[in-house]
């Protein structure tokens, strides 16, 4: 069985992002990317399917610029076997990097693919849901528990009011929530090991998936900042600033 | 322009992002149908026809739709929404499980989370954990969005819309629903409440939130968590409040025990007021907060409790 898992880098999660000047967009520049966070949830996940013996290989595919082999070089340090790169300039909607991994399951045949729920950057929570709607494939958002047992995928999903578990016959794809795992650290070994393992790299425009934009970004600005409050001495001020000033307790 | 809002709704009943998300899509300025998919809808759905604004309800009622599993529930929408320029639907996890669904079957691009409305193709949204807000255009010919409902205010009611019933009956073939492990609560709901308190890793147990029970039984507050508190399993995940949990806009949220790390912040910080309690003065939270009490938790609940 064949697991493929999409990664994606983003703005490292410690980082606080700021606006350009010009409001074109957010400032990237020298800024610590590093894998999604959901994405190494989503590898740990592939390669404990892989030590439980359920999976016999773990593909990870990264769709972005040259800078994005670094994280797939980690994703190979992990465990995966192979990974391929997508490589693109673009800016892309999740459709797009939907439809390319739609391209790229065409080719690899995986029983399950992986992704992260959302990435923390541009925070859209779509493309797993996009590829199993592209491929007709059924899906378990929001994973905190996978288990595999022939032919079929149970995932048991954060939902709103608590958890649901659904049933999913293979080939299917998951999401994966904060709950599903802890991720492992690369040890230095398996880090040199990584860089003899295979990385295949396609150019994105070659794949026949139009890349048109389909949303503009007009323009990025500040949040609107809070006035920093006071610090108040004991319960009591508390209690009456919250009655008196606030008027949000009665 | 005819705008398409899928419904929010559970246990029979509409859930108050369906008005809210009414509200988003009248900014639009589209007549506006409502669609609820599910089993046992008939209050829901007689609810959901006073929303004022909404011209039509319609309703898909069957066991199929039982669990609003996103196949077969995405199916339908793709097959009912030919004559709309825009579909809405609520960023819950409902929303966010079929929406992308629907937009990749249709060959559009989705619109994530908008918090306001410029006009028909042109939203906000928050992007990198709501540290930048961006306006973004669909250059679709048919608009898929999500709304995150806290941004907007509830519709009014007092409408009376004609409910019709949907016949088309589509099975889920490759996914079906094994079981819910629903989190039972007396409280309000963490998206509908005007207060709420949440604890974080400070709280140290599950046992510990107790503290915060007496608090919220007085105030009429909802509990919420952090990741971590809800990582290290002292309360269930549907209690998350942040940038990949629960987003939330009380009137009041009192954060104790909790840092203010940027995605716990993302999901409560435009709360009307704010108060932390933190034993360490440099906690990152006192920059949001409007009130904030430097204190051993353990010493203060009780106080707290007391004084309300
Ligand atoms: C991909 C990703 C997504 C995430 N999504 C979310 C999210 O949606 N929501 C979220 O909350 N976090 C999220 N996080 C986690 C976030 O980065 C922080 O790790 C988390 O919010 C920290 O929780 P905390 O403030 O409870 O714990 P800590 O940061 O450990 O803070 C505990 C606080 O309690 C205080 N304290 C301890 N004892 C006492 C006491 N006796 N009295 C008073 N104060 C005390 C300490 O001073 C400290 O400030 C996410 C992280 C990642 C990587
Ligand atoms: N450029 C990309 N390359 C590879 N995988 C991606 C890319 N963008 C998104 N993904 C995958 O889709 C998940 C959800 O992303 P999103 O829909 O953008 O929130 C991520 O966690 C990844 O698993």
């Amino acid at each position: 069985m064949k697991v493929l898992v999409p990664i994606k880098r983003v703005i490292d999660y410690n980082v606080k992002v700021r606006v350009k000047a010009d409001k074109s967009d957010v400032d990237l520049a020298n800024v610590k990317m590093a894998m999604n966070p959901f994405c190494e949830i989503a590898i740990e996940e592939a390669i404990r399917l892989k030590e439980a013996g359920k999976a016999t290989e773990v593909v990870a595919v990264t769709i972005g610029d040259k800078s994005a082999q670094e994280q797939l070089r980690t994703a190979l340090a992990l465990g995966a076997d192979s990974a391929i790169h997508i490589e693109t300039e673009d800016k892309l909607d999740s459709l797009h990097v939907a439809k390319l991994l739609d391209k790229v399951i065409d080719e690899q045949q995986p029983d399950l693919v992986i992704l992260g729920k959302q990435s923390i950057d541009a925070d859209n929570n779509q493309t797993g849901q996009m590829l199993a709607a592209l491929r007709g494939w059924p899906q378990g958002t929001f994973a905190s528990k996978v288990e595999l047992n022939d032919g079929k995928v149970n995932v048991t999903r954060e939902v709103d009011g608590g958890l649901q578990t659904v049933a999913l016959t293979l080939p299917a794809i998951v999401t994966t929530d904060l709950r599903l795992n802890e991720p492992r650290y690369a040890s230095l070994p398996n880090i040199m090991k990584a860089k003899r393992k295979p990385l295949d790299v396609k150019n994105a425009a070659d794949m026949g998936v139009d890349l048109t934009p389909r949303v503009q970004l007009v323009s990025v600005e500040e949040p609107s900042q809070r006035q920093g409050g006071v610090i108040v001495e004991d319960v009591a001020t508390l209690v009456s600033k919250l009655k008196n000033e606030a008027k949000v307790v009665s | 322009m005819k705008s398409l809002v899928i419904a929010e709704h559970e246990y029979g009943q509409l859930k108050p992002e369906t008005a809210k998300t009414v509200h988003a899509a009248a900014k639009v300025g589209a007549d506006i149908d409502l669609l609820l998919i599910g089993e046992g809808l008939e209050a829901a759905a007689q609810e959901a026809s006073t929303i004022s604004g909404v011209s039509r309800v319609l309703v898909a009622d069957s066991a199929e739709y039982a669990h609003q599993l996103a196949e077969n529930c995405a199916d339908l929408v793709v097959k009912l929404c030919a004559d709309y320029s825009h579909i809405f639907a609520s960023a819950t996890t409902t929303g966010k499980n079929m929406m992308p669904r629907v937009a990749a079957l249709l060959d559009k691009a989705q619109v994530s989370d908008i918090i306001d409305v410029i006009d028909a193709e042109t939203f906000k949204r928050p992007i990198y954990a709501g540290n930048a807000i961006a306006t973004v255009k669909s250059l679709e010919s048919q608009h898929i969005i999500t709304v995150r409902a806290s941004a907007f205010d509830i519709a009014e009611q007092g409408g009376s819309a004609p409910i019709e019933a949907i016949s088309d009956v589509i099975a889920s073939s490759n996914s079906a629903f094994v079981s819910k492990e629903q989190t039972e609560s007396e409280r309000p709901e963490l998206t509908a409440a005007d207060v709420i308190i949440s604890g974080g890793r400070g709280m140290q147990n599950g046992e510990n939130f107790k503290l915060l029970e007496g608090i919220a039984d007085k105030l009429g507050a909802a509990i919420g968590a952090s990741r971590a508190a809800v990582d290290a399993g002292f309360v269930p995940n549907d209690m998350q409040v942040g940038q990949t949990g629960k987003i939330v806009a009380p009137n009041l949220y009192i954060a104790v025990g909790i840092s203010g790390a940027i995605q716990h912040l993302a999901g409560m910080k435009d709360s009307k007021v704010i108060v932390a309690i933190n034993k360490d003065p440099d906690a990152p939270i006192f920059q949001v907060a409007d009130y904030g009490l430097v204190a051993d938790l353990f010493e203060v609940l009780p106080e707290l409790e007391a004084a309300l």
